[in-house]
């Protein structure tokens, strides 16, 4: 395949991995919100209604961190295998959580019982802050940077991997999440429980503004490394700006009515946060700290040039496959959720 | 206090060796794989029976043959939630659990797995949602056509991750280079290493396998209404259909693991020799039916047909008679020591397979002998039999990866990396053991709460057309009158 020979593959794949997880972090990133918000909403209608939004794509979108895992295994074997076994601990949780997350919008609507379904809205709501909180910890160590040897392997004790910046981060992400939830469950609902959920987007929105004030001021402050490519590069600068119109966009758009331009922003926020963050570590993808030498790139942790050119072509056939399975799933369940007796 | 300290000194080494993050980590990945593999099997086998049930629903138009689809979609769903729940969890530790394995294979095997995402598990899950939630929202053939998109998805699946697993048994297509100081496996030929010598024979085995899993489950359900009559149409049909499935899978098993055999023979002699407990190279080799291998002394004893082994390894259909010279067959007195998989294990469950998997013939044929007479239907002792053998097939699928994955050993990938070499350098014992503690629980809630719901989803049966579920009174405030609405419950329930 002499047409690849003139691509950098290690930075196609590097781009390609970080698309799998965007698509990840918009896509779960509103059901894991609804989540979040779940216990807020009082009656039992009302919460069918907010696990019926998400009911028939909510495991498609789980898929996307699935292959975004596999994806990273077969391109940057090196930062699978680190990263996967330093944040053994939080990772164990995160399945547990995933899990719990899972079982609990299965079951919850298959019985009657008053406490039965209180027990599996509790968990669902808790596994899903939990799942965002130990994402976004898991994006803050990786922007921080974690200590690592010569050898590649992690040195630090896991508890260290709960220090302030990647709480930060994680609560960010929580907050995120939480604005992108409620945006989506106003798009898919509509009478009572949209209008009081219109009423959470403001201060989701604050909430998320706050974080991200407070994430990008600490991340100027004490992880200046972040921040070196936009300071040499300034017209990188221009996404954050960007970031910041679409943003306030949000309110204008609910305020008008027009909830899906209103998702839309939020998504493209999405994408404009993760860009920043992989502008951010480039090219590391497992940044080490202290010593930065031992920091894991694309080039030093990458698979062959012959498998990442595999890895392209089974890339280029499927990508097509799956972005039409995605919409036409989306299509067919358009429009704002019904309830009926196939319903969760 | 020495008396009290004596035994407890000499436990302790025992212990500790029992409990190194090695042993943790493979009683983590066997506790978490043993039971994620109950799912996927079904989610194949159930698959292909609701293509069938559908497509007769297509062709004859029968409502009856509408109710059965309903209602094994509405159970495919339930096991295809915990499989996805589960199945992360296997993804996630070859990373975190078998780090080193993965910088070893990760050029190899990833391309493998990360083909499995791409091209199966976004079909399965995007196809899945039109079966479960569509009915209303598309027409009979686009439902249709889901159905078989989530089966292929099911099967594409199965296809990846076998071929990723054969290639640890017999890897190909492939060449050893240094990275980053350390050897690792890179890609030579992407199609050598998909089919490498053992996929194609393995895969034969494991699909029909997954088939049987479904059919028995549908054949089991399927029994049980007719014992109590209740649904005896759908019941029929039901088990009409598991029955065609679990002939023809059952028999494919004879012939696909008799042709699995010959490979391992061919490509793992070690795991061969473990499966029959056979020590001595040079006499000829026993085919046993059942037995106790007695390592020490390196003996097998139990009925054997002698010769039996050495008859099946080199069975050569243009010269028949050579089959009687009992060629010999390499025993476990030519593998070292430090390269044989656990013996009595791998032999144990080697037979345990093979048992249930001739059981499993039997059923079926018996099944269909009473078919033909008319009386499958009626005979109670017959169908009582057939009531618990949804086990059958799950039990043998678990015995056979048993017999696959224990018979490896002391690989990981086979005569490349030990088992032992492929472990997480940055994870501790306590780290691993709290986590199987944490799993241990989980899964045995999750278990518990998946019968629970199964029974009583059977119980409630292909019941549509007045379903009242799952509604809650409109507007019900959970939080406050939770008491009131458990009342209400219970007394419709008195008035069914």
């Amino acid at each position: 395949m002499a047409v690849f020979d003139a691509l950098d593959l290690n930075l196609v794949w590097f781009v390609l991995v970080g698309i799998l997880l965007t698509g990840y972090a918009i896509l779960d990133g509103f059901d894991l919100g609804v989540g979040i918000l779940h216990l807020l909403t009082k009656t039992d209608t009302e919460r069918r209604l907010m696990l019926n939004s998400i009911g028939p794509v909510w495991d498609g979108n789980e898929v996307w961190l699935v292959t975004g895992g596999g994806a990273l295994f077969a391109a940057f074997p090196d930062v699978y295998a680190t990263a996967f076994s330093a944040f053994y601990m939080p990772f164990m949780l995160l399945l547990v959580m995933l899990i719990f997350r899972a079982v609990a919008i299965e079951f919850r609507s298959k019985e009657n019982w008053a406490w039965w379904r209180k027990m599996w809205d509790i968990g669902f709501s808790i596994s899903s802050l939990m799942s965002a909180m130990l994402l976004g910890t898991a994006l803050g160590n990786i922007g921080y940077g974690i200590p690592l040897g010569a050898d590649q392997e992690f040195y630090g004790h896991w508890l260290s991997l709960l220090n302030p910046y990647a709480l930060l981060v994680g609560v960010t992400t929580v907050a995120l999440f939480a604005m992108h939830g409620s945006i989506y469950v106003v798009m898919k609902t509509e009478g009572e429980l949209q209008a009081r959920v219109q009423g959470w987007i403001k201060r989701t929105i604050a909430f998320f503004g706050i974080t991200y004030i407070i994430t990008t001021m600490t991340t100027l402050l004490y992880v200046p490394q972040m921040t070196e490519h936009i300071r040499n590069q300034p017209w990188f600068f221009v996404i954050a700006i960007i970031d910041a119109l679409l943003i306030a966009n949000i309110p204008r758009e609910i305020y008008y009515k027009r909830e899906f331009n209103a998702f839309v922003c939020s998504c493209l926020n999405i994408v404009c946060l993760m860009s920043l963050f992989a502008l951010g570590v480039f090219p590391y993808l497992l940044p080490s700290n202290p010593i930065h030498q031992h920091g894991l790139t694309i080039y030093n942790a990458a698979s062959s040039d012959d498998t990442l050119k595999i890895m392209l072509i089974i890339a280029i056939l499927a990508i097509p496959l799956v972005l039409s399975y995605t919409a036409s799933v989306y299509w067919i369940f358009r429009g704002k959720v019904k309830l009926t007796s196939k319903s969760y | 206090m020495t008396l009290l300290t004596t035994p407890l000194l000499s436990v302790a080494p025992v212990l500790a060796s029992l409990f190194n993050p090695v042993m943790l980590s493979r009683i983590q990945f066997g506790l978490t794989i043993s039971f994620h593999y109950i799912f996927p099997i079904l989610s194949i086998g159930l698959g292909l029976l609701l293509v069938i049930m559908e497509g007769l629903y297509l062709k004859t138009n029968d409502e009856m043959y509408h109710r059965l689809t309903q209602f094994w979609v509405t159970v495919f769903a339930l096991i295809f939630g915990i499989g996805v729940a589960t199945g992360i969890v296997m993804e996630f530790q070859f990373g975190t659990n078998w780090a080193n394995y993965s910088r070893f294979v990760g050029d190899v095997f990833g391309s493998a797995l990360a083909a499995e995402g791409l091209f199966a598990f976004f079909l399965e899950s995007g196809f899945l949602a039109i079966l479960v939630f569509g009915w209303d929202r598309v027409s009979k053939q686009m439902h249709f056509f889901s159905t078989v998109m989530v089966a292929l998805g099911a099967h594409f699946s199965a296809v990846w991750i076998v071929v990723a697993n054969s290639w640890q048994q017999t890897p190909a297509g492939f060449h050893l280079v240094e990275h980053n100081g350390l050897m690792r496996a890179e890609i030579t030929d992407f199609w050598a290493m998909v089919f490498n010598p053992s996929s194609v024979s393995r895969l034969a085995h494991v699909i029909p396998g997954a088939w049987l899993a479904g059919a028995f489950l549908v054949m089991s359900v399927s029994a049980f209404y007719l014992l109590k009559k209740r649904h005896i149409e759908t019941a029929m049909a039901g088990m009409k259909i598991g029955l065609c499935v679990a002939i023809v899978s059952s028999l494919l098993q004879l012939a696909t693991g008799h042709e699995s055999a010959l490979v391992v023979a061919k490509y793992q002699p070690a795991k061969l020799a473990a499966m029959e407990g056979h020590f001595n190279s040079e006499g000829p080799a026993d085919l046993h039916a059942f037995g106790w291998v007695d390592v020490k002394n390196k003996m097998t004893y139990g009925p054997a047909i002698p010769g039996g082994l050495s008859m099946l390894v080199h069975l050569n259909f243009q010269n028949p008679l050579q089959a009687f010279e009992q060629i010999p067959v390499k025993g476990l007195d030519q593998i070292a020591k430090n390269e044989q998989p656990p013996i009595q294990f791998t032999f144990q469950a080697f037979h345990a397979m093979v048992a249930l998997g001739l059981l499993m013939i039997a059923m079926a044929l018996l099944g269909l002998f009473m078919w033909w007479r008319g009386t499958l239907f009626t005979s109670v002792p017959v169908l009582w039999c057939f009531v618990p053998s949804v086990l059958l097939p799950q039990l043998a699928n678990q015995f056979g990866w048993w017999t696959a994955e224990v018979g490896r050993q002391p690989w990981v990938v086979y005569g490349l990396m030990k088992t032992s070499d492929g472990i997480s350098p940055a994870v501790s014992g306590d780290q691993i053991l709290a986590s199987i503690i944490m799993f241990s629980l989980v899964y045995a809630l999750l278990f518990a709460l998946f019968l629970f719901l199964l029974d009583r989803k059977i119980k409630k049966g292909p019941v549509f057309g007045d379903d009242k579920s799952p509604d809650l009174e409109d507007g019900f405030d959970l939080t406050a009158q939770g008491q009131r609405l458990q009342q209400s419950s219970q007394s419709q329930e008195e008035q069914k």
